[in-house]
């Protein structure tokens, strides 16, 4: 971890991964976040049933780039734009939000709409979700 | 967003995501921040600032959790760093102590933060210092700083604190007392906790012992408690201890240790930033690899020009 004479390094990409809603299974979730980890991401986990409140708290306190939100409960259509609105009243403007989970095609316009950047159905790499992460995350000023 | 001194005061004028920013700058030693590190040290408002170590599993994200219950039932707003080991190979980490701080969730007056170690070399000691004086700045105190007991970047977190609370858990056998020698000696305050299972006041016992006759640092053995975190039982008299341990933590010889230590890991820090960027690093390198110099001469070198 030598970093050689004058060479900048680049600090990790900060991301919270966070389930919203009532469903009780955050295998997924996990997974994405140890494959993240892997990528060389940091990546703060906040457990189950989280309100958008409490996603948004936890956004601002750890001053994430990424917000990742994994929901496989149906609500995405109400929650999804409640977080989306919650995060961005506390003027997070520049923070990715990012959502995977079980979301039907037809719903995934509306939600790009409602300000989700991108939707990660069953199956996505991780090596992918990455790379979009790294493209798309705030760059440090 | 402002930037500078202007982030400075509105982060320890109450606006949280000031404040965040704050702390990520320290992080990535972004330089505007740097240039702020006077000041912040200035802003202090007294915080007592508590070390949270064990070995993995023990149940310190549960008792920081209960802890910070019992410090809010007292009317105090509490700042919270919690810092877990970053992979040697890949940089990344995960951090999963807010999992357990979920039903502090909504309250303004409790600021946690996650940090990766970010390697043993990296500045962890001093940054997370840093993030903790920010919080006192801001407000916060308490601040509670909990790091996993399992490395020496995380020993030292605990060193610069002024009260350090050693988690130990019964009966965890001899797997866990080389872990012990190196925790103990850092240790203010041990608490057995997870009390609930069979053994816990043998343990306490065994660790009484052993402190009692150890002499030099433990001329004053530290406390030796009982705490379940999980139903928060053992957690006043634990609160109750730290806050005791406070005026032993604000003696001038203390204060004065703390110092030491502080301004030895900063010169270490430093001094290492200073010759990596040397001209000479990368030939002074080459000749040690060629057995042309040895490494003491070599870095005599380096710092005398």
């Amino acid at each position: 971890m030598t970093a050689g004479a004058g060479e900048e390094r680049a600090a990790p990409i900060r991301v919270l991964i966070a389930k919203p809603g009532l469903d009780g299974h955050d295998r997924g979730a996990k997974v994405l976040a140890r494959g993240l980890r892997d990528e060389g991401f940091e990546v703060i986990y906040t457990g189950l049933r989280q309100t958008p409140e409490m996603i948004a708290d936890a956004a601002e306190q750890e001053d994430v780039d990424v917000v990742g939100l994994s929901i496989l409960s149906g609500a995405h259509m109400t929650l999804l734009p409640r977080i989306v609105e919650t995060i961005r009243s506390r003027k997070m403007d520049d923070v990715l939000i990012a959502a995977g989970g079980i979301i039907p095609d037809a719903d995934i316009a509306p939600l790009k709409e409602a300000g989700i950047a991108e939707i990660f159905g069953p199956g996505t790499r991780i090596g992918d979700i990455a790379r979009y992460f790294r493209e798309h995350a705030r760059t440090r000023t | 967003m402002a930037h500078g001194p202007a982030l400075l005061t509105a982060a320890v004028g109450g606006d949280r995501r000031a404040l965040a920013r704050l702390l990520t700058g320290i992080e990535n030693e972004d330089p505007h921040v740097r240039e702020l590190l006077p000041q912040i040290f200035a802003a202090s408002r007294g915080a007592h600032l508590v070390g949270i170590t064990g070995p993995p599993g023990a149940g310190k994200s549960t008792l920081v959790t209960a802890l910070t219950r019992e410090y809010r039932k007292r009317g105090r707003r509490v700042g919270i760093v919690a810092v877990d080991p970053s992979s040697p190979y890949t940089g990344g980490a995960i951090m999963g102590d807010r999992i357990r701080m979920m039903e502090h969730a909504a309250d303004r007056n409790i600021f946690m933060r996650s940090m990766a170690s970010r390697g043993e070399l990296g500045g962890i000691a001093a940054a997370t210092w840093l993030v903790a004086a920010s919080l006192d700045a801001a407000g916060y105190d308490p601040v509670l700083v909990e790091t996993v007991g399992a490395g020496q970047a995380e020993l030292e977190v605990a060193r610069l604190a002024e009260t350090t609370v050693v988690v130990e858990v019964p009966e965890m056998g001899d797997e866990i007392q080389a872990i012990k020698a190196g925790l103990l000696e850092v240790a203010d305050v041990v608490t057995v906790n997870k009390a609930d299972r069979p053994g816990a006041e043998r343990s306490a016992g065994q660790l009484r012992a052993m402190l009692a006759g150890a002499g030099g640092r433990f001329a004053a053995p530290p406390p030796i408690l009982l705490t379940i975190a999980t139903t928060g039982e053992g957690v006043a008299p634990l609160v109750d201890a730290i806050e005791a341990d406070r005026t032993r933590a604000r003696s001038p010889d203390q204060a004065r240790v703390r110092a030491r230590n502080q301004l030895l890991r900063a010169v270490i820090e430093r001094s290492r930033r200073r010759v990596e960027g040397h001209v000479e690093w990368d030939s002074t390198v080459n000749e040690i690899a060629e057995h042309r110099i040895d490494p003491i001469t070599a870095a005599d070198r380096l710092l005398d020009t």
